[in-house]
């Protein structure tokens, strides 16, 4: 398949304006501000482009809902806080292509009616925080941005929010509030962001990937664009792919690729020939797969009948070496540490099956344990503010569901068998 | 208190924002790099610059884990130890600081030249293991590897 988001990104010097604007870049902004900014929209209504920061939300619609409201300004918000584990994607993106992104933001911004957008980048990108702002500097410069774009009339101003290392900043109510410079917490919806969202004034939140989709949309057409992947989630997709596996990296491959080809064809199969043992497909806050379902299609509609998600389109492979306690408690870990600390369920739930969860891999877990973590996980389902603990759980019931032998012999062994294989 | 150059800075960085809070994540970055960690002090200047209240500045920067909550070493290591980087041995890279450089997670070593924060996810996980030192990015590590990156941070 062609490249379209990594296009380029060989050229050492692709961040550089001058590099993009020669490999064909801009001209997407071009054509779309010599047209209506509804007839933008209606481009990308029929491409069907979905969000990928996760959720899986059609764009167009997400669009719709905050053009509908009168209230102005509107803020374009770029979610580039990756961080669910395993995710790396946007990465290349950011560092590599940032004009790709720039232009996204143009093209959105002028079919929403906004005039000003912000980068929310998390703090563990220093270098793309420096790529990001070296990059608008360039299109201030040339007049991509700023009061009065290629002399049409129209203004757009950009810049970028750094975070400070809060998972739940990717949440895009936390992401508000954190650019609003305060704790990173989830707001009750509705109101949505679309309505009240930065300042009280109607919001848009985009991944990076879902906002540089936008030229290659603008280019060929939204009906062209649909055919590219599966019918329901078109286009092409970052795959960001880690673990034991023989060439782990981000891969740009058409939505709906079936989760073995990933492994097996493109990330060149199990390290060193070893048996596989479990698949997370789309970042740790999915529920895992055995090997025995991992023949299935990958985007945001297939995902849910095969019993796991796309998330951030995130593979992390694990060969058998593994122990699949140790994997669930250190995500668990990673959930309390992470977890805000607003809601009850999440901020307790996540404390209490992570200490399960210890005491197991300690060797020091007792009869009863595991139906003590899918009451608790049970507990949490549904029942918390915001999607973390949601995901919290689901690892531990999928976990369970798929490895429960090994679970048990935890407990009847009073020991990790693998505790010091890595 | 900040100086009237850092002042400037902090006007430019209100200035993109409707409201002056919003300035103020990037402006506790700017304190930590002029105090070299969120001191009181440090944190007093942010209030003063942003006539926003003192326990607001302390209240937010509390909730974010990469702002320097307390003194660091002349270097600071954030080794990612998250699934990724745990499957191909992390954690035993977190052992290996302990006992080469003298440093555990969240301490400094007594020479001050290394602290020691683990992190979740630094977005490297196709090149794990991998550690931010300062602002610099290292990715597949081992002892070896680490040892050849920390002789550069004296």
């Amino acid at each position: 398949m062609e490249k379209f988001l990594l296009k380029n990104i060989e050229n050492p010097d692709s961040a550089d304006i001058n590099e993009y604007l020669k490999a064909g870049g801009y001209k997407s902004l071009s054509k779309a501000l010599g047209i209506e900014p509804k007839d933008v929209v209606e481009e990308v209504k029929n491409s069907g482009l979905r969000g990928r920061g996760g959720a899986g939300f059609p764009t167009a619609m997400k669009w719709k809902f905050a053009m509908a409201d009168p209230k102005f300004p509107k803020y374009l918000i770029c979610n580039a806080d990756e961080g669910e584990p395993g995710t790396f994607k946007d990465r290349p993106i950011l560092e590599k292509n940032p004009h790709l992104l720039i232009e996204g933001m143009l093209i959105s911004g002028y079919a929403l009616g906004s005039e000003f957008g912000y980068i929310y980048l998390r703090g563990e990108y220093p270098d793309a925080n420096d790529i990001l702002n070296g990059a608008i500097k360039q299109a201030y410069e040339k007049n991509y941005l700023g009061d009065n774009i290629l002399g049409k009339g129209v203004k757009f101003h950009l810049s970028v929010h750094q975070g400070a290392g809060a998972y739940i900043c990717g949440e895009e109510t936390a992401l508000i509030e954190s650019i609003e410079g305060k704790k990173g917490q989830p707001r009750n919806k509705p109101p949505f962001p679309v309505n009240v969202g930065a300042w009280s004034m109607p919001t848009i939140v985009n991944n990076v990937e879902t906002l540089s989709n936008l030229p290659y949309i603008i280019e060929i057409g939204g009906e062209a664009y649909s055919k590219i992947g599966s019918n329901e989630c078109p286009g092409p997709k970052l795959f960001s792919i880690s673990g034991h596996v023989e060439r782990p990296g981000v891969y740009e491959l058409p939505m709906g690729i079936s989760l073995k080809d990933i492994i097996y064809n493109h990330a060149g199969g199990i390290k060193n020939n070893a048996k596989l043992k479990a698949v997370i497909p789309g970042g740790i806050s999915t529920p895992v797969l055995p090997p025995d379902s991992i023949d299935c299609a990958m985007d945001f509609v297939s995902m849910p009948k095969a019993g796991s998600m796309l998330g951030s389109g995130a593979v992390i492979v694990m060969d058998d070496s593994v122990c699949m306690v140790k994997v669930t408690h250190r995500a668990l870990k990673f959930f309390e540490h992470e977890s805000c600390g607003k809601c009850v369920p999440c901020r307790e739930g996540t404390d209490w099956l992570r200490k399960i969860l210890e005491r197991m891999e300690s060797g020091k877990g007792t009869e009863g344990d595991i139906e003590l973590l899918l009451d608790i996980a049970g507990n949490m389902s549904g029942k918390t503010f915001c999607p973390l603990g949601d995901g919290a759980a689901g690892v531990v019931t999928a976990m369970i569901k798929h490895f429960r032998d090994e679970f048990e012999e935890h407990i009847k062994n009073k020991k990790c068998s693998l505790a010091d294989s890595y | 208190m900040f100086n009237e150059t850092v002042l400037k800075e902090i006007e430019e960085i209100k200035a993109r924002y409707p409201d002056r809070r919003s300035a103020l994540l990037p402006s506790l970055y700017i304190a930590q790099r002029e105090f070299g960690w969120l001191s009181r002090e440090a944190m007093e200047s942010v209030s003063k610059a942003l006539n926003v209240p003192e326990a607001r500045v302390r209240g937010t920067a509390s909730f974010y884990a990469m702002y320097k909550h307390k003194p660091v070493g002349r270097h600071l290591i954030q080794l990612c130890t998250n699934i990724s980087c745990m499957i191909l041995g992390a954690e035993k890279l977190v052992d290996f600081l302990g006992t080469k450089y003298d440093v555990q997670p969240n301490g400094t070593s007594r020479d001050n030249r290394f602290s020691l924060v683990i992190m979740e996810c630094i977005g490297a996980c196709g090149t794990a293991p991998a550690m931010l030192v300062n602002t610099d990015f290292h990715d597949n590590l081992s002892e070896k590897r680490i040892e050849e990156i920390l002789d550069k941070y004296k």
